[in-house]
This record gives C-alpha cells, structure tokens and sequence, in this order.
C-alpha cells in the first residue's frame, strides 16, 4: 500500500468514528427525553448524521479508486446540483438547446478538461465560452421576453453547479512542491472543514447564538459563525499533517475555507427563499437536495484552490 | 409464450420506471392522501404525452398494479409497439375518439371501476399547449363522480413535464419533475356540473408548487 492510500484509510477510520459518536450522541439524547416528546431539532441532527454516513463512504470509496474516482463523483454530483438549481431558475422554450448543452455538453467537457489536467481550459471554459456561447443559442430562437433574466440565471446556475464544484476535483491537479500524488487529499481536507465547520457553527448557534446576521433569511448567528470558524481552523490544525500548509497555514487555510462557505450558505438561502422554496429537491432524505448539502463547500472549492496555487505552487 | 408477453410487459413497465426516474428525478408528493390502496380517480392536468407515465411511475407498486389510466384509443394503437406498452404494459382503459363511433366511453370507465380498478384520467380532454393553466374540464369528471359517489376523486399535479420536454423539442431536459396528490373531492349534495367542475380545476391548480413553473 502506498502512502496515500494508508493516509486515506485512517481518514475514513477518523470520519467513521466521528460519525459513531455523532450517532452514539443523539441516541443518548433520544433516550433522555420523555418517550412521547418529538424534538425536531434532535431529528433534523439525526438525519444528517445518517446521510453522513452515506457521504463519507461515498467519498471514501471514490478516494480509494483515485483521481478518476473522485473526478466522476464530483460530475454527478454537479449534474445532481445543476438539476435542483435550473429546476427553479426562469426559462422559455426558446432555452431548450441552450440548456441542453448546459447539461449534456458544458457539464462533461468541463470534467472532462479537469481529468485531462487543462488548467488553462477549464479555468475559463464556463466563465468564458459557456458565457458567451449559450445566450446566442438561446438568442437565435427570437424570443426576447425576460431573456436577460434567462440567460443570467442559466450562466450563474453553471457557475455554482459545474464551474464551482469542479474545483473540488481540480485540487488534484495542483503541482505542490514535495506533495507529489498527495494532492487527492486536499480534496478530504475541505470537505471535512467545512462540514464539520458547519455542524459547529450549528451547534453554537443554537446553544449560545444571539445576533442574528441577516434576519428573516437565515438562523445563522455571529456567535455561531465565530464558533464554528475558530473550530474549523482547530480541525485544520489536527488535520495539517495531511496538507502540505504547515500547522498555521492549515488553521488559515480552513478558516477561510470555512468563512466562505458559512456565507455562501447564507446566499443560498436568500436564493431559495426568493423562489419560496425550504430546499433544493429531496433527493437526500432529511436533508434537502444535494445543493442543499454541498452548499458551502461549492462555494469554498474555487477560492480555496485559488489560494492554494497562489500561495504553494511553484 | 402465453407467459411470455406478461413478463415483457413488467420488464418494460421497469424500464420506463427506471428512465423516469433517471431523466427527470420524478418524485411524489402525498400532500391531501396517504399512498394506500383506496379506490381512486387521479385526475391530472395535461401538457405532455409524458404525464401518464409519470404518475403511473411515481405511485407504489401495490397501487400502479390496480390503476389503469384512461387513453385514447386512436393513439395508443397506432402502431404494434404502442399497442403493447398502452394496453398491456400501463392496461388502459381505450376510448375510442373518433366522432363517427359510438364507443359509450362512460361505460367503459365504470367498467372498470365496478372491477375494483383505480384510474388516471385527464378532464382536460386534450394536451394543453397554451399559457392558460388549465383548459375548461369536460363533463366525465362529473359524470363519473355522480354515478360511483364512493370513489375519491384525487386531483394530481404534475409540474415542470412542458419545460422538460416541450412539444416539438428532441432532446428532454433533466429537470425535477414532482407530482403532486391534493386531498380528494367529491360532488356535494345539489351541486351543480358547472359548479363542482370549477370547484375540482380549482383543487388540481392550488396543488402547484410554489415559484414558477
């Protein structure tokens, strides 16, 4: 076994004893209360902890089999995302092709382009090309009504569904100075930041939250989002001997990671709840959709690679 | 062979779940009844040859095994592949359309009822290509409510099958589709045709998602 593949084991061996006392947690907490008394909190914390569960061996598996693994992966999930997002989004007939290719063309090339290793290519080909091209697909059909508003919330459906999560994938390109093939394990770095990142910030909302950021949208706190930060960057910490950061860069690395992602959810949020919706679809039973799900970590992916190159690549 | 065509039937009938599921993520949503074997007539809005399938696909297997949906016969006998899926994979009820043949289509409809068939029917008459939400229902909502009282009548919405496969397009867009079961309506006592058929369209056009469509 080489390196890489010991270190991925004990990862999914840490998130699975994670997840046992998540799940040995609420159990307890279930067996406190009265035998009658529905506590929603407590089962909203449950079906998440379930559906972790599901992700983390998904994601395990996916890491064992390689860049390959995680690249297709990432593709159904963006595909899973894109369907939520341009579900809800303003369309015409006069869309049809357009989002056609959005789905069946821009969505492949683009993983396509990251498997390939194309940095140049898949760093512009949505914010670009895809940009460009689909409102003059959608222009030749000569319906003008709404079609800004069309064309915008398509383009920006893209962006957060396919260009913002390829960069999950993307971190494995990225040529790290004495990291070598490591690369693949940024992609755990991240994505167990943030979401533990978010779990916290949940719990300190609940538990000491008082100053609500932006009322009527979203529960999120000050206090929670300060919480669940500092606990990021403490998990980055734990977690630097698998990043190539060092201690300090990794706490700063996950801060960010996790600042961004805790706002993205916020923005999220100001998007379902201006298309009078609680979530994005239900194909995760409990928890929503899959955007639902992924929310903050799309929205951390390209900023944390960005850095990332800037800061580490030679 | 007599086996045969049976279990072609089911294999297809998987098949067509399975591509519903995959395209477009169909799912059910039981907002007005519990998904129990009751006898019912879903009746559905209708803007795309994909809307039977869709509701046949998203009801439990105990229950897509008593429904059988209303369709005309002129369609589904077209050609020897149409004339297997529409009566032996979905077991229509075929009514015949055309004007110079008296098919008694009611007759037919509580047929199947009085066999203890639940049924999928479109009061729409035809597929609706405008903006209107609904076209004007025709009266064998009524009808069949008037002569089998005891049969819920269960208005079904389902969203988002024009903009995924809108009339004269090739390649179907895999948005979410989401059916939608309201709570059932009957004819109350005294009232009138033109009165409960408003008052079923009015039930089938609240159980729209909220947002666009």
């Amino acid at each position: 076994m080489t390196s890489n593949t010991i270190d991925i084991l004990w990862l999914t061996i840490g998130a699975f004893t994670i997840l046992i006392g998540l799940t040995f947690l609420g159990e307890v907490l279930r067996t406190r209360q009265e035998p009658d008394t529905n506590n929603p909190v407590l089962e909203t914390y449950m079906t998440r902890v379930q559906s972790w569960w599901a992700m983390v061996a998904f994601i395990g598996i996916a890491m064992l089999t390689g860049k390959i693994g995680v690249t297709i992966l990432f593709a159904f999930a963006s595909f899973a995302a894109l369907r939520e997002f341009l579900t809800l989004t303003t369309k015409a007939q006069a869309d049809h092709m357009s989002l056609a290719l959005a789905f069946f063309v821009v969505l492949p090339l683009q993983y396509i382009f990251v498997a390939l290793e194309w940095t140049g290519l898949y760093a512009v080909f949505i914010p670009v090309y895809a940009f460009l091209m689909l409102p003059i697909v959608s222009a030749m059909r000569g319906d003008a009504n709404r079609f800004l508003i069309r064309v915008a919330e398509t383009q920006w459906g893209l962006m957060i569904a396919v260009f913002c999560v390829s960069h999950v994938p993307a971190l494995m390109n990225l040529d790290i100075a004495g990291y070598g093939d490591r690369a693949i394990l940024l992609v755990t770095f991240l994505v167990m930041v943030v979401q533990l990142g978010d779990l916290l910030e949940y719990f300190f909302g609940r538990r000491i939250g008082r100053t609500k950021i932006a009322p009527g949208l979203s529960p999120k706190t000050w206090e929670g989002v300060a919480c669940g930060v500092i606990s990021a960057m403490l998990i980055g910490a734990l977690l630097s001997w698998i990043t190539p950061f060092g201690v300090w860069g990794a706490m700063g690395m996950a801060g960010i990671a996790s600042i961004v992602g805790m706002f993205g959810n916020l923005v999220f949020a100001a998007i379902k709840r201006d298309r009078g919706v609680k979530d994005w679809s239900h194909l995760i039973p409990g928890q929503g959709g899959f955007v639902d799900q992924l929310d903050s970590v799309v929205f951390a992916a390209p900023i944390f690679y960005h850095l990332t190159r800037y800061f580490w690549v030679v | 062979m007599k086996i045969l065509r049976p279990l072609a039937a089911r294999i297809v009938g998987h098949c067509i779940r399975l591509f519903a599921r995959g395209i477009t993520a169909v799912r059910a949503d039981w907002q007005g009844i519990e998904p129990i074997p009751r006898q019912r007539v879903y009746y559905s809005n209708h803007t795309s040859n994909a809307d039977m399938p869709m509701i046949w696909s998203v009801l439990p297997p105990a229950l897509r095994r008593t429904v059988r949906p209303v369709a005309a016969a002129d369609y589904w006998l077209k050609n020897a592949l149409r004339a297997f899926i529409g009566p032996e994979v979905f077991n229509c009820v075929l009514i015949d359309r055309r004007p110079e043949v008296d098919d008694k289509p009611m007759d037919k409809i509580l047929e199947a009822l009085d066999e203890g068939a639940s049924l999928i029917i479109f009061p729409e008459g035809n597929r609706n290509m405008g903006d209107d939400l609904l076209l004007p229902f025709k009266a064998g909502l009524y009808n069949m409510g008037l002569a089998r009282p005891d049969v819920d009548l269960v208005p079904t919405w389902v969203a988002n099958l024009n903009t995924i496969m809108p009339k004269g397009e090739v390649i179907p867009l895999p948005l979410i589709c989401t059916v939608t079961f309201g709570a059932p309506v009957h004819i109350a006592d005294g009232e009138s045709k033109d009165a409960f058929l408003a008052r079923a369209a009015k039930a089938l056009s609240d159980l729209r998602p909220e947002g666009r469509t």
